[in-house]
Formats: structure tokens, sequence, C-alpha cells
């Protein structure tokens, strides 16, 4: 249930090459066919991810869905992401990184106050960041439609670890990705794609060191 | 020095009581039994505890929660397992809301494991697994699923599928092997078995008691399931889930601070 593969697609051929810079929020929308690479660029880097429908943000990625659909819980080479109304809409097709999270959901201040200390309310959160993206996301020339909180969902945390013991224990791992792992999977709806790059500095899940993403999409050969 | 229930306000504290609540017949508010497949919605107020029983041991009972007062404040699966560093739900734990707050809790459970990371089935995987049993052909017999169990509550409520979340499935199991492959767990239900959900907040609770996505079962019977509402009072100072970790200490003083 955890494989690499690595890619044959030249960043040269990319239609986005962007960078996202620790912290940031980054919203998107990749179209059925095109294929998305999320590298990690200095390692160690939780890039919270959430999809839509573009035809219907009312349809999103589903964790739920997506463990049913593949009967395991962790997402690595082949797994389908799968929506709220259990239709594909991404398969990853490379990956050099091997497991992928879909448990941990998105740090945010209120439930930084719970695991860390009731002071820690004013530290940045994804959460904040989905707000402030989805509060822009139907601004002047975009071309994603409006998203409110009730869309905020249980994500995907890219590069994350947090394994589940056969006991029922979840425990938070440090240490499988690395600088210059990344992830690849192809669009099979167009969707809208809604990125933390995760700023949370009371965890290892950034190595206690937020860094920058690298996002990639390449039209069908 | 770091906010914790010790260091609270005298009024703060005062809020709390000092002491759990023990279960007895008198404190019971009502009583009803959800058939198998079906599904139910309500308000259970701040300070009463619902208690599941599973009568034949076969039972599941999908279950979503919302702030009442602010609907877009509803159980968060992920800040629920991270807060308490497990994946399924016992005694001692609390089920936490997206914003911090505890919307309820487990004190007391004789079953063991809830699952809340699996989900519900839809019409279609139901059909495939069980076959087509409509409403024109066998009436009150014909086979219901999660997904839409949940829909017809939320929509009384004006709530919809942007509403359905990473549910609660009490009384399953499913464990994960060492590569996150899932394995349910059939000899994990009894006949008898209860579970005590406390209310910490005016919550609005959706239930529907069709069959668990992962249970191998081949033949559609899900199997009714007791709702004991009873007047608890709200998590004392000395509660088994207050005191399950410095976590849902604090999750606690959030909650209680909406109410101050």
């Amino acid at each position: 249930m955890s494989s690499t593969l690595e890619s044959k697609l030249n960043p040269a051929d990319a239609v986005i090459d962007e960078i996202c810079l620790a912290g940031d929020p980054w919203a998107k929308v990749v179209k059925k066919g095109q294929t998305l690479r999320i590298v990690d660029i200095e390692g160690n880097q939780a890039v919270d991810t959430i999809f839509y429908s573009a035809a219907d943000v009312a349809e999103h990625y589903s964790l739920t869905r997506t463990i049913q659909a593949q009967g395991a819980l962790y997402l690595t080479m082949g797994s389908v992401l799968m929506s709220s109304e259990g239709r594909p809409m991404m398969t990853i097709t490379a990956d050099t990184c091997g497991r992928h999270d879909t448990l941990g959901g998105a740090c945010a201040c209120e439930s930084n106050t719970v695991r860390y200390a009731i002071e820690k309310r004013y530290m940045h959160s994804c959460r904040d960041s989905f707000m402030l993206a989805l509060s822009h996301s139907d601004d002047a020339g975009s071309d994603i439609p409006r998203l409110t909180k009730r869309d905020v969902v249980s994500n995907i945390n890219f590069f994350m670890n947090v394994p589940v013991t056969p006991e029922g224990r979840l425990t938070f791992e440090d240490g499988i990705s690395a600088p210059g792992k990344y992830v690849e999977m192809r669009a099979e709806m167009d969707v809208v794609m809604l990125v933390s790059n995760c700023p949370q500095l009371n965890n290892p899940c950034n190595g206690y060191n937020p860094t920058p993403v690298r996002f990639l999409v390449w039209d069908p050969v | 020095m770091p906010t914790c229930f010790d260091t609270l306000t005298p009024l703060a504290r005062a809020a709390v009581p000092d002491h759990a609540t023990a279960f007895s017949t008198a404190l019971v508010l009502w009583e009803d039994t959800l058939p198998g497949g079906a599904h139910w919605s309500g308000l259970l107020r701040r300070g009463t505890t619902l208690r599941l029983t599973d009568l034949e041991g076969r039972a599941n009972v999908s279950a979503l929660f919302f702030n009442q007062e602010e609907k877009t404040e509803r159980y968060n699966m992920p800040d629920t397992l991270k807060a308490q560093h497990t994946a399924h739900l016992t005694r001692g734990h609390a089920l936490y809301s997206d914003m911090g707050r505890v919307l309820c809790s487990i004190p007391d459970d004789s079953c063991g494991w809830h699952d809340t990371v699996c989900g519900v089935m839809d019409a279609a995987a139901t059909t495939q697994r069980f076959g087509e049993a409509n409403y024109q052909q066998h009436r009150n017999a014909m086979h219901r699923n999660g997904l839409d169990g949940f829909l017809v509550e939320l929509g009384k409520w004006g709530l919809d599928k942007r509403d359905v979340v990473a549910n609660v499935n009490f009384f399953s199991k499913a464990v994960a092997d060492e590569a996150g492959r899932l394995r349910f767990d059939t000899a994990h239900r009894a006949p008898g078995q209860h579970v005590d959900v406390r209310f910490e907040m005016n919550v609005l609770v959706v239930l529907s008691a069709a069959p668990h996505p992962l249970d191998p079962a081949t033949t559609y019977a899900p199997t009714p399931v007791t709702l004991t509402a009873w007047r608890s009072g709200t998590a004392a100072a000395d509660d088994v889930c207050r005191r399950h970790c410095a976590e849902n200490d604090r999750g606690f003083i959030n909650t209680e601070r909406w109410f101050l």
C-alpha cells in the first residue's frame, strides 16, 4: 500500500509553474486530463489541499469516500481521490514520497488552543489561510466560484505521515518526505484546488520550519 | 501560567459541577426506539445525555453533530482525533467541533470502539451490496442507506450535502493494518451494549441506523437501537472526559466560555 514511481514529465513543458511561499494559500483550476505535480522543495512540508468540482463546488473531495473506495487509510501510487458524490476527482500517477495523509485535517487557531495552549490562539493557521483564500475566491477576474466556511471539508495533507496503529492510536511521525520529493496526479474532472501551505510551528509536521512548495501543471500529452 | 481548569476565575469554576451524575431511571427524560435503517434528527440540549443501546448486537448508528445556535460549527473528525491522539472513539473522549469546542463527550461506553473514519454508504453502494428493495414492493422494509438518511434529516434544518462531513459510526469497529488496509471487526458488537453521549452544547443531532460501509454482511438486516435521553448535567470537575488529557481540559474551557 506504499510504493513510489518517478514521472517522465519535463518541467520545461508545464503550462503552470508556480511557487507557493511558506504559510500562504493557493487556489487554481485544474482541467480534466491535466496532470498536477506538487513538489516538497525543501522537505517535510505539509500541503493541506481540498479539491472541488469546478462545475459545482458542493461536490468536494471526500476522505470517507476515498477510504471506502480503496479500503485503506493512506494515499499513495494509484490512489483515486473520490468526491462526495462517489466520482473520481484525481488519480495519483507518480509519487516519490510514497504515503500521504487524509485523516489529520488542517490546523486552525481554534484547534491550536486545544492542542497546545489557549494562548496559541493568535498564531497563523491553515484554516485562516483557507478563510482568506475563499473570501477572495470570487474576486473580480477570478475563475473560481464563491466558497464559504461550510465548504472547508476534511483535506489531504500531502507529504505528511500520520500512521494509525492496530490498537487505534493516531501518531504523528516525521521523516518520509525529503527535499525534492513530489506527488503527481491526473485530473479526472475539472477541479478547483484550494491549498494551505501549512504554517504550523507547534509540531513536527513541517519540521518546525515551514518552507515553500512548487506546483506544476501539464496539459494532456 | 498557561490557562487550565485550575487557573480559572472562581465564577468560571462555579459554573462546573463538582461531581459526575450517575445514570438512574429517575433521570430519564424520554425514550424511543430507532428501527434498523431508519433516520432521526433532533435537538439535545447542554446537560442532556443520549444513551444508545444496541438491542440485538448488529447495529450501526451513523451520527453528525452541529452547534444548533451556529450551524456552520460542526463535528470535526480530524480535530477530534488529533487532540486525543486516537483513531477511534470510546469512554473518556470528547467530540470536537471545528471551533475548538466540545459538542459532546463519551463518559460511559460498554462497547469500547466507535468508528469515525469510514463514512456512510450511498444508494448505489447499498443496492450493489444488498440488491434492490424499493418502497413500492417492500413498504417500510425497503432498503435505506446512510447518506440519504443524513440528507433527509439535514434538509429539515436548512442544511444539505455540503454539511455531510466525516461522521461517527457508533458500535462499529474497523481496524487498520500497518499498510493502512481496513478490516471490519464483526466480533466487536454484542446485544445490550450501550454508549452515553453527553451534550456539552445545544446540539443538532442527525442519526442514521443504516449498515456500515465496511460491514461484510450481504443480507440487509440492520437492527434497532434504543435512544434514552437523561438529565446528566454537564462534565463535572472530576469528569473522565475532562481529565482524559490536557487538551480536553482546554477544550472544555473553550466550550464553557460559549455559555458564561
